[in-house]
């Protein structure tokens, strides 16, 4: 069984390399579906493949820039993507990316920065999981109180509507994004990626978990424009971050290159599966990713404020990310098929139907 | 649509310039200053070669990664576009909806 495993010429190890097209698929499917980088989700699994840390970070991002780009494409050619958005957004959130990554400097100057970093980035699991569980009940609820009234159901309604109190902000410039279908003033979309950008940078993380419930509540994005938009964004990042990561001696091409070939395919089913499952079905399954996120922290956290034993909660954080990896990446697909075996089936039937 | 080029890249250029940190996007920290060298011994043909490369210049190393990465990327994604074409899949249409 040799043949399974390849040497890795720069890491210097043997890896089983079905495992890594297998990781590619399943975080391909969901970064392609919920418009994320996905690092939480890449770093266990190639722990568990044995890959040395020191190339887990800078193999993952280079990846996930490709993995974006097919992403990105797909989601462009469906018009999900509103790159004039996209491009305001940059700014902001490199400004407030460094403002957040020299916040870190300074609580590690005070010291707490770890506890502090791990509280935060819970807390605000924990309310985008909120935000996104009672977003879809307030929608359900207002769908049976419009059937109950004998009203047509409105496709486009959505339950939480923050985002209309922030289009009354009126600070000029105002800019007419087309694509996402929101006129409002320039400073909003600034001001939210600056935040979302600021917290990405105290976290230390990519920001695709945050910015897509911001792009869809704060901004009133609609959900497949926040998946578009957001994985534009994620591209130019993780282009940047494979440069730099790459120059430090950091990134295993060809781990990278063989995730790739499973993500290329992952990244088309997840993007394509937006075709089929509707908004609210996308924000149901983010949030559960949400919540596995959040129990994968609680589990890192537990053993340094609890008796618990160290091996045995990374053990069960590393099964319970994986586990929700092939889950949400099962579902994605599943409803890919099925969506594409309609689709399919009625271009058939209608093709019978025409005149010879 | 020249315009919103040029934008499009002196935007990615500040990126460059004004982002060092922008490196953690993926969840990572700061990279200990700890030098790295591939073990070329076990290695044959083009693995040997981009191992060798790796321990003579990460300047050329890092330029042939951000050029094969995207360009893989898109070989994989334009594949994949043909099959899921082949298989009658519209990949250029899709219904705006909440529900």
């Amino acid at each position: 069984m040799d043949w399974l495993y390849i040497l890795m010429p720069i890491a210097g190890v043997k890896i089983f390399w079905p495992g890594l097209i297998i990781l590619g698929i399943g975080v391909g499917i969901i970064g392609g579906f919920f418009g994320m980088g996905g690092a939480w989700m890449v770093t266990p699994g190639l722990n568990i493949l044995g890959f040395p840390m020191a190339f887990a970070i800078g193999t993952d991002i280079a990846h996930m820039a490709g993995k974006s780009l097919i992403s990105t494409m797909r989601h462009g050619k469906f018009g999900n993507v509103d790159y004039k958005l996209g491009m305001i957004m940059l700014v902001g959130t490199i400004v407030g990316f460094e403002v957040g990554a020299q916040m870190v400097m300074w609580l590690e100057r005070l010291g707490s920065v770890e506890k502090v970093v791990r509280l935060l980035y819970l807390v605000l699991l924990a309310f985008i999981a909120w935000m996104v569980f009672n977003d879809v009940a307030k929608k359900k609820r207002k769908d049976r109180e419009a059937k109950a009234a004998g009203r047509e159901v409105d496709p486009l309604s959505t339950g939480v509507e923050w985002h209309k109190t922030f289009h009354k902000i009126k600070i000029p410039p105002m800019i007419h994004l087309n694509v996402a279908g929101i006129y409002c003033s320039a400073w909003l979309p600034i001001g939210v990626s600056f935040l979302t950008g600021w917290l990405a940078g105290i976290l230390g993380i990519g920001g695709g978990l945050i910015r897509m419930p911001a792009l869809i509540y704060i901004l009133g994005c609609p959900t497949h424009v926040a998946v578009g938009t957001d994985l534009f964004e994620v591209m130019i990042s993780g282009l940047y971050g494979a440069a730099t990561y790459t120059y430090k001696g950091r990134t295993e091409l060809v781990a990278a290159i063989i995730m790739l070939v499973g993500a290329s395919i992952g990244a088309q089913v997840g993007t394509v599966a937006t075709k089929y499952i509707k908004g609210y079905g996308i924000r149901v399954a983010f949030g559960i990713a949400v919540i596995g996120c959040a129990l994968s922290i609680i589990l890192k956290l537990l053993p340094q404020y609890t008796s618990a034993n160290k091996v045995v909660c990374d053990n069960i954080s590393t099964v319970l990310v994986l586990g929700v990896v092939t889950a949400l990446s099962a579902y994605i697909f599943v409803k890919m098929i099925q969506g594409a075996k309609a689709e399919v089936a009625a271009k058939k039937s209608a093709m019978a139907k025409q005149p010879a | 649509m020249k315009k919103l080029w040029v934008k499009f890249l002196g935007l990615i250029t500040m990126a460059f310039v004004l982002a060092p940190k922008l490196v953690l996007a993926a969840g990572g920290g700061d990279v200990a200053p700890l030098v790295i060298v591939a073990d070329t011994r076990k290695l044959s043909g083009i693995m040997a070669w981009w191992a060798n490369m790796y321990n003579e210049s990460h300047v050329e190393f890092t330029i042939l990664t951000v050029i094969l990465i995207p360009a893989i990327g898109l070989l994989f994604g334009v594949l994949a576009d043909l099959v899921m074409s082949h298989i009658g899949i519209d990949l250029k249409h899709r219904e705006l909806s909440e529900h």
